[in-house]
């Protein structure tokens, strides 16, 4: 598989990585979205990790990246997903992803995505 | 070569997607817990990185190791890169030559039981890590 496929549901663009992935793919899913997310006019991303076995610092920069990617273009990323295991390995590694938003599951984080646009939507 | 141990080119990036699912093959033989396999493949994916990029490609050398009733599993990282000139700052957190987060040596020692590196500049860098049961 050379590409991640990337869904559009409503205002939002859903990602969920299946393949461990090499790190030519990871830096073709950061420009892919980040097109996305412009061409779509996208306001939130979510990405479901829960496939992912590990998540190292090439994969952690990745997804930081693309948060703040998405930031400068006006859309919130939600990480969903992230095993215990990963999570506890990442803490050791030294990356703590603090600029990312995570929620436990797909669910959870459209909520989380939803509840972000609610006062934003309220103004209009 | 001993048996239970296995040799892997790391010469391209789709080798490390390779070197890891080797480390989980052999960390899943050992009946490590999920956590530690998640540790030992992480730091296997970090080191089988810099062997890429810093080193150029080389080799892992991936072995399952007995110390009495332990055993472990022991990874060594070889290339014939350009060395590490100071190998004390190489593993502070943070510091990186090249463009990553500089977290690969530092995080990776984090990860395991044991930790060595040996480096001569001009002839090549060697890294060793060892998980025990």
């Amino acid at each position: 598989m050379d590409k991640i496929p990337i869904l559009k549901l409503g205002d939002f663009l859903l990602v969920t990585i299946q393949v461990d992935m090499h790190d030519r793919l990871a830096l073709a899913l950061q420009d892919d979205l980040s097109s996305r997310v412009v061409s779509s006019g996208a306001r939130g991303v979510l990405i479901d990790i829960s496939a992912l076995e590990i998540v190292d610092s090439f994969i952690g920069r990745m997804l930081g990246n693309i948060a703040a990617i998405s930031a400068l273009l006006d859309a919130v990323t939600v990480v969903v997903g992230m095993r215990p295991a990963v999570a506890i390995t990442l803490v050791e590694l030294g990356i703590s992803l603090k600029s990312v938003r995570t929620a436990l599951n797909v669910e959870k984080g459209m909520e989380l995505l939803q509840q972000a646009f609610e006062p934003r939507s309220q103004h209009q | 070569m001993t048996p239970g141990q296995e040799s892997l080119q790391i010469d391209s990036g789709e080798q490390l997607v390779t070197v890891r699912q080797a480390v989980r093959a052999k960390a899943e033989e050992l009946r490590f817990s999920l956590v530690d396999q998640t540790r030992i493949i992480t730091a296997a994916s970090e080191l089988a990185r810099n062997t890429l990029q810093y080193g150029g490609g080389g080799s892992v050398a991936i072995e399952i190791v007995e110390n009495g009733i332990r055993r472990g599993l022991r990874l060594t990282f070889k290339d014939q890169g350009p060395g590490i000139p100071d190998l004390e700052l190489a593993m502070k957190d943070g510091y990186t030559t090249g463009t990553g987060l500089g977290l690969g040596l530092s995080g990776s020692k984090r990860l395991v039981n044991e930790f060595t590196i040996r480096s001569k500049v001009g002839e090549g860098t060697e890294v060793s890590i060892t998980k025990w049961k």
